[in-house]
């Protein structure tokens, strides 16, 4: 006799299709319990950043009262004000919106740049290869910071302001942009190329080149997905760094310009009120270290549910 | 009749660390439309390498065309552009490969690798090569077709994926179709499935077929000649009957010899040929059989022999009569 369990077993359940790479790594990716909240506080922190706006405005995020400036936190100003007496909670709310454009737009150069050269240089490999690496070496071999601080020296100032959807933007915002993404694509380069040297050599590749498909086609449609997953964990962990290079040089005062504010522009000038003024460090420093937390977690889970072999790296 | 592809004086060879590896060694054929060619030969002996080198598709480096031409419809596949050659592959010059597993993208759907072809080669719009690739797939025998589409190579079985290569290969018709071991990875009943489809598709459509394998019984159900090679050169040539009926190079007798025959008696040892094939990475000298070959003569260790001609459809590269066993004159 069937029991209840067995007789509801039906043949569907037994032909069910088996789970796709998407489902599966999904499944691998929930279950990650750091991952989930990085993902969660990210949410929280994007619709703190740009929900905020609706009912701030940015007029006042950037209005100098100097009569309250470095009044502590109170119902007034919940974050208390700055220097010239603005408010900080607008401040880091418009701040947010900038620093998460800089991260973004930068990994965009980045991840472009990287998978470019690291593509060009493991497909074709020979010259091209070694005349690509030696320059991805040298490089790499200049420290990131140093690089930063001579090209934003070099650039600040050159680019007039820019009006966007109604919102004017420091020009230097768009310089930053530029030598972080510039200054960051070696690493995802090297994976990049690392993935297409192992690629390349499989059959499918082979099989590919005998239906007449041409190189650029093989290296975007065949080999690319292959090799998508390192480059989606790296860009993501890439947001990371560049949120956090931006801070760097807007806190040495050659990053983004005020009136913008960014997180880091927040901390310009802040180290010399440590103590008597905690607030004007606190709250911007706070939001970087999740934002960056947040993404680094996310970026963890994306590495167990997309790339899992990478684990042992 | 005017051959659809005539190789002349093929010479592939490799550089590597170690040395040359000399793996073509100067080989000359021709395929005529709607005929089957089988080349069979031992592991290494330059077969896959001869039709990569046709098709373009030898890595360089450390491979190197060394010498040869390869006429196809009045031009020199080895003399083409990268460009004009990826026109004649795939469209004119179809190629299926000898592990299926291996052989389709992972992360493409099947649909989408079949259509690639289509789009790229005959201007379909998606549309169009997604309802060719329906046929396609019903005509190589996959069931329900149009949903299988969307299906990731790791849902089908070898021989469904070597099907799906198989309707890769013909989408856009070509009037050559090169087969390396397309059999060889699957197992025995799958093996006769496959052959006996491509030998259908082939003449549903005149299409000429290069078949390459190491399987002298699959040889004798479907091809119409046949090359033998050993060490990078053709020893012997004749149509499919006349080889199996009068192989006239000891190593074609040796390969034949060694088959196990349902008509023999079952106590009969079989006869396997002594030795081993040269290493490539010596620079040929003499006949490449010679160590193993029980006929051999002095004459054997100085040149390599040419090819010469037994009967109108038969050559043979050996510098001794096989049935008198005496060196042949002039």
């Amino acid at each position: 006799m069937l029991t209840e369990s067995t007789s509801n077993l039906l043949i569907d359940d037994l032909e069910a299709p088996p789970l796709t790479l998407k489902k599966l790594a999904w499944k691998r990716f929930t279950r990650h319990k750091m991952a989930m909240v990085g993902g969660l506080f990210l949410i929280l922190l994007i619709l703190y950043s740009f929900g905020g706006s609706l009912f701030v405005e940015e007029k006042y995020a950037n209005l100098t009262n100097p009569p309250i400036r470095l009044s502590p936190p109170s119902l007034q100003h919940p974050f208390g004000t700055d220097t010239v007496g603005r408010d900080v909670l607008a401040r880091t709310i418009y701040g947010g919106q900038i620093s998460m454009i800089i991260g973004i737009l930068a990994v965009i150069i980045e991840t472009s740049l990287g998978i470019l050269i690291g593509a060009v240089a493991g497909y074709y490999g020979g010259k091209i290869d070694s005349l690509l690496m030696r320059f991805t070496e040298a490089m790499l071999n200049i420290p990131e910071i140093f690089l930063l601080i001579v090209m934003a020296k070099f650039f600040g100032n050159k680019i007039p302001n820019l009006t966007l959807l109604g919102r004017t933007f420091s020009g230097s915002v768009v310089v930053i942009v530029v030598i972080i993404g510039l200054t960051s694509w070696m690493y995802l380069a090297r994976i990049v190329r690392a993935e297409f040297l192992s690629i390349k050599e499989n059959d499918f590749i082979l099989a590919a080149k005998a239906t007449g498909t041409s190189n650029g086609e093989i290296i975007i449609r065949h080999i690319l997905p292959n090799s998508i997953a390192p480059i989606i964990v790296s860009a993501t962990l890439g947001v990371a760094n560049a949120i956090l290079a931006e801070a760097y040089i807007s806190f040495l005062g050659l990053g983004v310009q005020p009136p913008t504010a960014t997180w880091g522009n927040m901390l310009d000038g802040a180290n010399n009120y440590i103590e008597s003024a905690p607030w004007l460090w606190f709250f911007p420093g706070l939001l970087i270290l999740l934002t960056v937390l947040s993404i680094n977690f996310l970026g963890d889970g994306l590495r167990d549910a997309i790339d899992p072999h990478s684990r042992a790296i | 009749m005017h051959p659809l592809l005539a190789v002349n004086n093929l010479v592939t060879q490799f550089v590597i660390p170690e040395g040359i590896v000399y793996a073509v060694n100067g080989i000359s054929f021709r395929v005529n439309p709607g005929e089957t060619l089988a080349v069979v030969g031992e592991s290494g002996c330059g077969k896959s390498v001869s039709m990569l080198s046709l098709m373009g598709l030898i890595p360089t480096p450390p491979g190197k065309i060394v010498s040869g031409e390869a006429i196809y419809d009045g031009k020199n596949l080895l003399a083409l552009k990268d460009e004009e050659m990826e026109k004649i592959r795939g469209k004119e010059i179809a190629m299926v490969f000898q592990d299926p597993m291996t052989s389709l993208n992972p992360v493409l759907t099947i649909g989408k690798q079949i259509t690639e072809a289509l789009i790229c080669h005959l201007g379909l719009t998606t549309a169009e090569a997604r309802e060719r690739a329906i046929n396609l797939l019903d005509m190589v025998g996959i069931p329900e077709a149009q949903r299988r589409l969307e299906d990731y190579p790791h849902q089908f079985s070898g021989g469904m994926r070597q099907r799906v290569m198989i309707a890769m290969a013909l989408s856009c018709e070509p009037n050559l179709l090169i087969a390396d071991e397309p059999t060889t990875a699957l197992d025995v009943t799958i093996q006769a499935q496959i052959v006996e489809l491509v030998l259908r598709l082939k003449q549903q459509r005149n299409m000429a077929v290069i078949w390459i394998t190491h399987d002298l019984g699959v040889v004798a159900g479907i091809a119409d000649r046949v090359n033998v090679m050993y060490a990078g050169l053709i020893v012997e040539e004749a149509n499919v009957d006349e080889l199996y009926e009068s192989p006239n190079h000891p190593y074609t007798r040796g390969l034949l010899g060694s088959l196990p025959r349902i008509d023999r008696r079952r106590d009969r040892k079989l006869i396997a040929i002594p030795g081993s094939p040269p290493s490539l990475l010596v620079k040929p000298k003499g006949c490449p059989f010679r160590s193993r070959c029980p006929i051999g003569k002095e004459v054997c260790q100085m040149e390599a022999p040419k090819l010469r001609n037994v009967s109108e459809n038969h050559r043979v590269a050996c510098w001794i009569d096989i049935s008198s066993g005496e060196q042949i004159s002039g």
